[in-house]
């Protein structure tokens, strides 16, 4: 089945997330959709699934036009999506999951479950997806949940499998099991949509690309013509630097002393288990590992937002391990925590008062109960300034920012106080180029100026570019360490290391 | 070079994790219970406690059960005690929440024992009472599991049933019982479909939508009550629908008279919770339903429609609520009171989350306050030193001991409350 785009535009408001975008999916081949976070790949995918109706242009099927209503009428017409958020019901089994919306059912509306389980085993065979279809969804890894997703759109007899942002919540070894399931579905003549800003990743599986820039098409190519510098500048629209620029590696005393902590759940599943590690002024620590893996609870452990069950943790010879958040702020800990809607900002907050939310009661902005609010101003348009937050005003709510921008300001206010440790979780998850190379170098910055850094992030790349020292976590545990002073990184080991291989 | 490092792993140290807490305090509790048994209910009590377990015409006649009351709570107190002190040795196994629901269980028996203490109850009676006071809380409990299944939090329950109460007994003047009681059905649903209205449509605040409905429902009716039926007394005089003995199984000794010996609103709400177990669990639409319920943008991705799905089940949430509702009038004296609901929906609503928002968990929930309720009412006869007062508290006071102690770790659907805005 082929499909085309033809001229589609799709505003919000006054944002124009596609214009006039042309596109041709073609049977048996793997097209890949190259483009920035808020590039507008996911809307266009949502209007060719149905999701959102397109203000103008049209939607060919074989040559024919169709007009899509709603979510059903996509899958109906064969076009099914893989959402990079998974659309599971984590309380449902994989078969309860997969017949969601078209269930086999008996007299009595009786649900047939048997007859599901058999044909969530047919597909499972036909491409090799290995599921277990009573499985609850809630207990699978998340590379076995996009499987999961994948039998949903092939139990719905899709012919084109649009997966937005698939890698995204792998391993490297699973990025390749994938890649094999994404091969098998186009030899058995399957349309294939890969999107990804990953540059590698486009070039290794796709056979046809296409690159999205401020919501319209800005290159098109053949994978085997195509390098990764040439991608990266469509990507973005100007040449790109991969490398962070950085001083010599002159590591100091140890700042921080982990010894033996264990963290636990709200259930009393053990998140962090029995893990210690130190940090030296002036290094990079780079924590890799898969979701979930305990990275999250252990930062939040060594932030003060979680309680520490046992081991202790020494900062600046403090013992902190109970210490009150205000206590390690003090010391000179600042963190960039990885959820910054949760809980690096106030969204409805303007920007002046997010940037003091650490040091609002200090003497510089406060005299008893008044808040100076002129020093406020004075300060917080400094940091603005000092730290490229691109807005009219720091009068603005925090939520009018851009995703980079509001990050800017989070790193801003934590950066700006006198620091020694900086930990920084997930610092540019879902940010456009320009933003990540910023905070990077901002990051290396604190490092050249003798505090440590520690760098929390699901991306392998990202770690490996910035870490002095990479720790592995697995399953609550730091399973292995690698050293890249001596010598570069072996990705393939640490990718066997996130994946819990004994090394 | 890359070196790999493999971390030693220590021996796992004992920790202090939240269900060693947990244990402790329901050893404490225990303990408490012991306490209390021994010294209140078994020291210085004397005589047997004589249990009815069958009524004079009964076509099989069964002795009263004796009971020495001393020596009994004093062994009560003993294996409560067992079970505290175990819950400090032991703490934190899986056997934690049975202990306690045991304990609870012996230390009311225990009271009982020691408030029939040279006296006469009759059990069979209790039971028979306990399974008609829980048919409100269980048919509200059951509103409430259909409506937040598909995560619709449905505090408008009291109001449904009042209506319903309200509804059972006009109508059911002017139009005989089985009138009424559709009259009630429809009322019920109308107010289900009101409240999607409010909090579908217009997204307002799930609480202040159901919490309008309950305050508005309460007015007209106290209103209406007082002035019109007041000089109007024909208006508020319903027949009743008498107990309906099913033929031999109604002769079965103790659970005969509990299960077959009842009106038509027991068989109701009994028919009602096996239905909606089906329907969630077994059925495509059930699933659906719950798809709604667990993550509403999934369900819509399949082309579910997240809207109406919510409508239709809340107004069949209104419809069981209104049927409910019609138990106060047409089930039990066939005229209306002031507020004579007294917070039953509320009480469901505890049911459902103690039945962990399961049809069949809300029934044995609410028999749990029903026992309660019919506690405090048969005990008003015995003639006990607790002033009446504190014996009307006893289902409310079941509803804080179960909510704070059990609610805490039920798991809701995880879209409950919450609005769904569809991105278009």
């Amino acid at each position: 089945m082929d499909v085309e785009l033809r001229g589609i535009t799709k505003r919000f408001g006054p944002v124009t997330a596609n214009d006039n975008v042309n596109l041709t999916i073609r049977a048996g081949e793997v097209l890949g959709l190259l483009g920035e976070n808020g590039a507008g790949k996911s809307t266009m995918m949502n209007i060719l699934s149905g999701l959102y109706a397109p203000d103008e242009g049209e939607i060919l099927i074989d040559g024919k036009p169709v007009r899509f209503e709603g979510p059903g009428d996509g899958i109906a017409a064969g076009i099914g999506m893989v959402h990079q958020h998974f659309m599971l019901v984590p309380v449902f089994t994989v078969a309860e999951n997969v017949i969601l919306g078209v269930e086999p059912t008996g007299r009595l509306d009786y649900l047939d479950i048997a007859t599901a389980r058999r044909q969530v085993r047919d597909i499972n065979e036909k491409y090799g997806l290995q599921v277990n279809p009573d499985a609850l969804i809630e207990d699978l890894p998340v590379g076995i949940q996009q499987r999961v997703e994948i039998l949903k759109v092939l139990f719905r007899s899709a012919e084109v499998l649009i997966l937005d942002e698939p890698t995204a919540v792998l391993t490297p070894q699973e990025v390749e099991e994938f890649f094999g399931i994404v091969k098998s579905l186009r030899d058995a003549g399957k349309a294939v949509v890969f999107i990804t800003h990953k540059l590698h990743e486009i070039l290794a599986i796709s056979d046809r690309i296409n690159v999205l820039r401020g919501g319209r098409i800005t290159g098109e190519g053949d994978p085997k013509s195509l390098t990764e510098n040439q991608l990266a500048e469509m990507m973005v629209g100007r040449p790109v630097s991969f490398d962070v620029a950085r001083g010599p590696f002159k590591p100091g005393d140890t700042l921080l002393e982990v010894n033996d902590i264990v963290v636990l759940r709200d259930n009393d599943e053990v998140a962090v288990d029995h893990v210690s590690f130190h940090v030296r002024s002036g290094e990079v620590v780079g924590i890799a590992g898969v979701q979930g893996n305990g990275q999250s609870e252990l930062i939040e452990a060594l932030t003060g937002l979680m309680h520490v069950s046992s081991g202790e943790i020494d900062f600046l010879d403090n013992d902190i391990t109970h210490a009150s958040v205000r206590e390690r702020h003090r010391l000179g800990m600042a963190h960039i925590p990885e959820d910054r809607h949760k809980s690096g900002m106030i969204g409805n907050f303007t920007i002046y008062e997010n940037m003091v939310l650490d040091s609002y009661y200090e003497d510089r902005f406060s005299n008893g109960p008044n808040i100076k609010w002129p020093e406020v101003l004075r300060t917080a348009a400094q940091y603005a300034i000092d730290f490229d937050v691109r807005t009219p005003s720091v009068y603005l709510k925090a939520d009018n920012l851009s995703g980079g921008n509001q990050q800017k300001m989070v790193v801003a206010r934590e950066l700006e106080r006198v620091t020694k440790l900086v930990i920084a979780s997930q610092p540019t998850r879902g940010l456009d180029v320009g933003s990540i190379e910023y905070i990077h170098g901002r990051l290396m910055n604190s490092r050249d100026e003798g505090d440590g850094v520690i760098i929390v992030s699901s991306e392998l790349d990202e770690i490996m570019s910035l870490s002095d020292r990479v720790l592995v976590m697995f399953d609550g545990r730091i399973v292995a360490e690698f050293d890249a002073i001596a010598g570069p990184l072996d990705k393939n080991a640490i990718g066997l290391a996130m994946a819990g291989v004994a090394a | 070079m890359t070196e790999i490092t493999a971390f030693d792993i220590a021996p796992a140290a004992k920790l202090d994790t939240h269900k060693a807490r947990q244990a402790r305090i329901y050893g404490f509790v225990l303990i408490a219970c012991a306490v209390l048994v021994a010294l209140v209910f078994g020291y210085g009590t004397e005589g047997g406690a004589s249990f009815g377990l069958s009524r004079p015409r009964d076509e099989w006649v069964i002795p009263n059960l004796v009971i020495p009351a001393g020596p009994f709570n004093y062994v009560a107190a003993a294996i409560l005690a067992f079970l505290g002190v175990r819950q400090f040795m032991r703490g934190g196994s899986k056997w934690s929440t049975i202990s306690i629901a045991v304990g609870l269980a012996i230390t009311v028996a225990a009271f009982l024992v020691w408030a029939t203490a040279g006296k006469s109850f009759s059990l069979v009676g209790m039971l028979q009472a306990t399974m008609v006071r829980a048919v409100p809380i269980a048919l509200g409990g059951l509103a409430g599991v259909l409506s937040e299944r598909v995560a619709v939090v449905n505090i408008a329950i009291e109001g449904m049933l009042l209506a319903g109460a309200f509804t059972g007994a006009l109508m059911g003047s002017l139009l005989g019982g089985w009138g009424g009681l559709a009259c009630a059905v429809v009322i019920g649903g109308l107010f289900g479909f009101i409240l999607a209205s409010l909090v579908v449509t217009y997204r307002m605040d799930q609480i202040i939508a159901g919490v309008v409905i309950n305050l508005f429902v309460l007015g007209v009716t106290s209103y209406v009550s007082s002035q019109v039926f007041q000089p109007y007394r024909y208006l508020n005089n319903a027949p009743v629908f008498r107990a309906w003995k099913i033929p031999f199984l109604g002769d079965i000794p103790v659970i005969g008279p509990m299960l077959f010996n009842q009106n038509l609103f027991v068989y109701g709400a009994l028919v009602l919770v096996g239905v909606a177990t089906y329907y969630l669990f077994h059925t495509r639409y059930g699933l659906r339903a719950r798809s709604v319920g667990e993550h509403p943008q999934a369900a819509d991705t399949l082309g579910i429609n997240v809207y109406r799905t919510r409508f239709i089940n809340v107004t069949l949430a209104g419809m069981v609520a209104g049927f409910g509702g019609a138990w106060f009038t047409l089930g039990t004296v066939g005229r209306f009171d002031e507020n004579m609901t007294g917070g039953r929906g509320f009480i469901g609503l505890a049911a459902m989350i103690f039945g962990r928002w399961h049809p069949v968990g809300a029934l044995m929930a609410a028999l749990v306050f029903g026992f309660a309720d019919s506690l405090q009412q048969k005990l008003a006869l015995l003639r006990t030193p607790i002033p009446s007062e504190f014996l009307a508290m006893a289902p409310y006071i079941a509803t804080i001991i179960v909510v704070a102690g059990f609610v805490g770790r039920s798991r809701p659907p995880a879209a409950d409350g919450k609005p769904y805005v569809k991105e278009r």
